[in-house]
């Protein structure tokens, strides 16, 4: 600590605080010291193989095989990068996971504060039901909707669409946003909406201009939410999205890996790019984020 | 309208009045706010549901094969595949690994972050340290998958196999993955446990937030120790959480799919199965879809009973404490 010497100087009456205050300072003891170094070791363990990642990512094929992954790489090489951006078609799929994940964004929170403008503040007859039957909709395995939902999107001509995509997910993720601005919407202050209503807003205007307005930081931290869940998505995307040109994020890395004439550095260059687009994401949304999830656990 | 000529005899009870006063259309007009949703849900969740559980009846080659009606054959039939029976088994072991283990250590995370690091060392390194325990949580986890994977080569090139050469100085040559049974689901443990840690860690310090800090200070003037304290005050405060935690994480955990079919495809010689990836595998590359169907609906009831279990437990434990 730096503020030593200042210590020293202040009078000795103002070392301790007084006995009421609600922080009192004293010492960090040395069990302290070792939770803190558990934690942080902890932290580290969880961040290793990202660190990993990151130190062979740089490394040229050569140097790859002639050194243990924990050594640094004896030159920067994008070779793998290079590799794997230009092999895979990487800017496609960076481009379908955007604009899948960004559309399911939009479209899922648009169809959560519809079906919760009904339940929360028209208070519709059976809306716990109600509730139910739109929960179902992230109840449900994966695996029970992707032979019939293929064969409708065959029919349609949507498979390796990104729509086939789009439309699932909007309906898998507006479950929880339902269920969420329902139990929100419900304790809506009512005296907002009766001023509105008389002075003539009809119900659609009240939701556009009133309601939709105040919720505004949860409608963000939705659209976050659904964001990243559906960039991270697997098994539908798997069934649906079969053309090279379709493909997302996860999808090329998976068929990357797949491959066995793959070389080790493209896959690490290209794990390394896949996570990348996450992290910045992370990194502009934590603090939405950890509000977030805190906002949906408890009612 | 029939129902607005009824209206006046029946006392609407204030909880359930809508929370705009009515002119015109009544409450009718709130339903025309779910025709989007109504329809999309239908087609998209419910027409594969029921098109599922008709289809577990019959015996199906799919594409333009006939169906064949089968009664309870498949279902029969699911008790005597064995196959079947190890992937529930091992769904054993993947709530072990989503649910438990990452709840636990959740919570000594969690309170050792809030109690001692960020008490002690300031909220900054806290955030920090909990934004590191996150991280996994928002990656794909096909991505995390194939990282792992990496990592768990066989042969002498995979970096756990170096590493493990490197400490004692012989060659090791594990095939981690495509070896034992016991390695390869150990490994896929490892995988979820690490993706699964950060959630519980962010949401049990959220919760902590609430226990109000003069209750902690009242126990540590009757010299209650740390333990002692996290038993009678913190885990009590924080019971909705863990609640919601262990309810979320159980649902993800039965169906879980993708680090399966990353780290192990099943193998070695499906004994790590899963029933999300065998109702997968049956789908895609078996002979009678009808079975499939089958499987997953099985596991469609099974998610189904678990959460209306949770909720009525969470429900009741909120009713005892009112």
């Amino acid at each position: 600590m730096t503020t030593a010497p200042a210590t020293r100087l202040s009078p000795p009456g103002n070392k301790h605080r007084p006995a009421g205050t609600k922080h009192k300072k004293r010492g960090r003891t040395p069990s302290e010291w070792i939770v803190l170094v558990l934690i942080a070791l902890g932290a580290l363990l969880v961040v290793f193989p990202m660190l990993l990642l990151l130190i062979n990512a740089f490394k040229s094929p050569a140097d790859y095989a002639n050194s243990n992954p924990l050594e640094l790489p004896q030159a920067l090489s994008f070779d793998g990068i290079k590799a794997f951006w230009s092999g895979n078609n990487f800017p496609r799929a960076l481009w379908n996971s955007v604009f899948i994940s960004g559309m399911v964004a939009i479209l899922a929170v648009v169809l959560s504060v519809l079906n919760a403008f009904a339940i929360g503040i028209g208070r519709v007859k059976g809306r716990t039901w109600l509730i139910l039957v739109f929960l179902m909709a992230n109840l449900v395995p994966q695996e029970m909707l992707f032979d019939p939902l293929f064969k409708l999107y065959d029919d349609l001509g949507l498979l390796s669409n990104p729509w086939s995509v789009i439309i699932t997910f909007t309906v898998i993720q507006s479950a929880f946003g339902t269920y969420l601005l329902s139990s929100l919407l419900g304790t809506f202050p009512k005296e907002i909406l009766e001023a509105a209503a008389v002075d003539g807003a009809s119900r659609f205007r009240s939701l556009r201009s009133i309601i939709v307005p105040i919720l505004k930081p949860t409608l963000s931290v939705l659209m976050v939410f659904f964001f990243i869940w559906t960039w991270n998505e697997f098994l539908l995307p798997l069934a649906f999205l079969n053309t090279d040109d379709s493909l997302t994020v996860p999808l090329v890395l998976e068929q990357l890996n797949g491959e066995r004439q793959t070389d080790t550095t493209t896959l690490v260059a290209g794990t390394l790019i896949s996570i990348i687009p996450t992290i910045i994401f992370f990194l502009i949304f934590q603090r939405t984020l950890t509000r977030g999830i805190t906002a949906g656990a408890v009612k | 309208m029939p129902s607005l000529t009824r209206t006046p005899r029946k006392q609407v009870h204030p909880h359930d009045a809508p929370r705009i006063p009515q002119r015109g259309g009544g409450r009718l007009g709130y339903w025309l706010y779910f025709i989007p949703g109504a329809i999309l849900v239908g087609v998209v969740i419910f027409y594969p549901i029921i098109r599922n559980l008709r289809l577990s009846f019959f015996h199906w080659r799919g594409g333009r094969a006939e169906e064949e009606f089968a009664g309870f054959d498949n279902w029969v039939a699911l008790f005597q595949d064995s196959e079947y029976l190890q992937s529930f088994q091992n769904i054993f072991l993947v709530i072990v690994a989503m649910v438990i283990v990452p709840t636990l250590l959740g919570l000594v995370v969690a309170a050792a972050l809030f109690d001692v690091v960020g008490r002690r060392f300031g909220g900054k390194l806290s955030s920090f340290l909990r934004a590191t325990y996150y991280l996994p949580q928002i990656l794909p986890i096909a991505v995390a998958g194939v990282m792992f994977s990496w990592i768990l080569k066989p042969n002498s090139d995979g970096v756990l196999n170096q590493f493990l050469s490197f400490l004692t100085g012989n060659e090791v040559a594990v095939n981690w993955l495509g070896g034992q049974y016991s390695t390869a689901i150990t490994s896929t443990m490892v995988l979820m446990i690490w993706i699964q840690i950060g959630y519980p860690v962010v949401i049990f310090m959220a919760a902590l937030q609430r226990v109000e800090p003069e209750l902690y200070e009242a126990s540590e003037l009757d010299g209650a120790n740390w333990f002692q304290r996290f038993r009678a005050i913190t885990l009590p405060m924080i019971r909705p959480e863990v609640f919601v935690v262990a309810l979320t994480t159980t649902i993800a955990a039965l169906k879980v799919f993708a680090p399966v079919f990353i780290l192990t495809m099943g193998g070695p010689s499906k004994s790590t199965y899963v029933p999300s990836f065998y109702a997968y595998q049956e789908f895609i590359r078996g002979t009678d879809k009808g079975y499939a169907a089958a499987i997953a609906s099985s596991i469609t009831i099974v998610v189904f009973i678990v959460s209306v279990i949770f909720i009525k437990a969470q429900h009741r434990a909120e009713r005892k404490d009112a």
